[in-house]
């Protein structure tokens, strides 16, 4: 299964990052084998809309599930939309929250847990 | 005779942009009060315009025709704004992301876009006296007041009154368009730090724009310096300033204008007035 992990870094042992949107990468995860991509998360320089544009970049990718933490309104729709379950990440780094995620031990996350970060143009 | 535009902006929010606007537009009696702060329009409060009609702004969004659409997302690709979301079976469109640029409907190959008009807001038109009044409303949750500024713009684009903007805070985009053509700008501020900061913002946008400006500081009184320090180094003329008073705060709390309460106030909204219009003028 295809997990993908907002991370500060760029390897298993990296920390999460609690945004999602403008988290610096996403690592994603084969949990079997424990292989992994990295992606560069683009939307982080953008201005609004970072939400929806790393979701887009991570159902291209065919992920089959995300741990992040502050997931936003936009996002969590296309997210339920694409049926793709969001857990909710331990402050720890991408390897012990596959783990934890494996063990089924990760909080599932159903509603969006930031109001969003609306920028006035 | 040329139509005059006064505008009215602060960076900072909360300096007295509504209570400088509103008493300026009724000192000069006969003027045309515009309310550009779409997100919190709050003129009205002060003035009780009679409200002779409403109308809505419309904005135009993406829909997609299925039976043309191959999924090639093309169109999310063209979106900067992250308003559309490619899944497996649709195009996902988050109106309130969308700034309507058109750009998805442009760049798709199978035409496979209509643009469907979406109500944002409201503009309000009244009087009161001699005083004309318009004010815009944004709905909650949308993404940019700007199609409201431009169709406020055409609106007092001819008329022959002083027109007085009361800007929305910042210096945003809403800001910009609020603004543009100001024949003077007047920039309120407050003798704090933070008021100077955003001051500063606010010069450097109206310096931008090439515009004439003066500042006001409002709540004066225990630290002005800050401000007439700063304005004495940029070369901008401090044109008032409207004292700090418990009286002036209470009724402003109760909706009142500050001229019809304090003589001191109204003598100086007439100096101010006269010395803008002379700038206008020069």
């Amino acid at each position: 299964m295809k997990v993908a992990v907002s991370s500060q870094g760029k390897t298993l042992e990296s920390h999460v990052d609690t945004r999602f949107g403008r988290a610096q990468f996403f690592i994603i995860v084969d949990d079997e084998t424990m292989d992994y991509k990295v992606v560069d998360n683009l939307a982080v320089a953008q201005s609004s809309g970072a939400g929806t544009k790393a979701a887009q970049t991570l159902l291209d990718e065919g992920i089959e599930a995300l741990i992040s933490s502050n997931v936003g309104p936009n996002a969590m729709e296309v997210f339920k939309a694409a049926e793709i379950p969001v857990y909710k990440a331990v402050d720890k780094d991408v390897k012990t929250n596959i783990e934890l995620f494996k063990k089924g031990e990760l909080e599932k996350i159903t509603e969006p847990t930031n109001k969003g970060h609306h920028h006035h143009w | 005779m040329e139509r005059i535009k006064i505008s009215v902006l602060s960076g900072k929010g909360g300096t007295g942009k509504t209570t400088v606007s509103v008493n300026l537009a009724k000192t000069l009696k006969e003027s045309f009060y515009v309310d550009c702060d779409v997100e919190e329009p709050n003129g009205y409060l002060f003035l009780n315009p009679k409200i002779e009609y409403e109308k809505d702004v419309n904005v135009l969004i993406p829909e997609i025709d299925y039976d043309k659409c191959t999924l090639c997302g093309e169109c999310v690709k063209a979106c900067r704004f992250g308003a559309m979301t490619k899944l497996i079976k649709k195009i996902l469109v988050f109106d309130h992301l969308c700034h309507s640029c058109g750009a998805c409907y442009e760049i798709c190959p199978y035409n496979a876009i209509r643009e469907v008009p979406k109500k944002i807001g409201t503009i309000r038109k009244g009087k009161v006296d001699a005083l004309d009044f318009i004010d815009g409303r944004l709905n909650y949750g949308e993404a940019t007041g700007v199609p409201i500024l431009r169709e406020i713009n055409k609106m007092v684009k001819d008329v022959a009154k002083p027109v007085i903007v009361d800007s929305p805070p910042g210096t945003s985009c809403s800001v910009v368009h609020s603004i543009e053509g100001s024949d003077f700008c007047m920039l309120v501020t407050e003798p704090t730090p933070y008021g100077l900061h955003d001051l500063d913002l606010a010069v450097q946008l109206v310096k931008e724009m090439k515009m004439p400006m003066g500042i006001v500081i409002n709540k004066a009184g225990e630290r002005d310096e800050l401000i007439e320090e700063y304005s004495q180094k940029e070369g901008i003329r401090v044109l008032a300033k409207i004292p700090f008073k418990r009286e002036l705060a209470q009724a402003y709390s109760t909706g009142k204008l500050l001229i019809e309460v304090d003589e001191e106030i109204k003598n100086i909204f007439e100096r101010l007035a006269k010395d803008v219009l002379g700038l206008i003028e020069k």
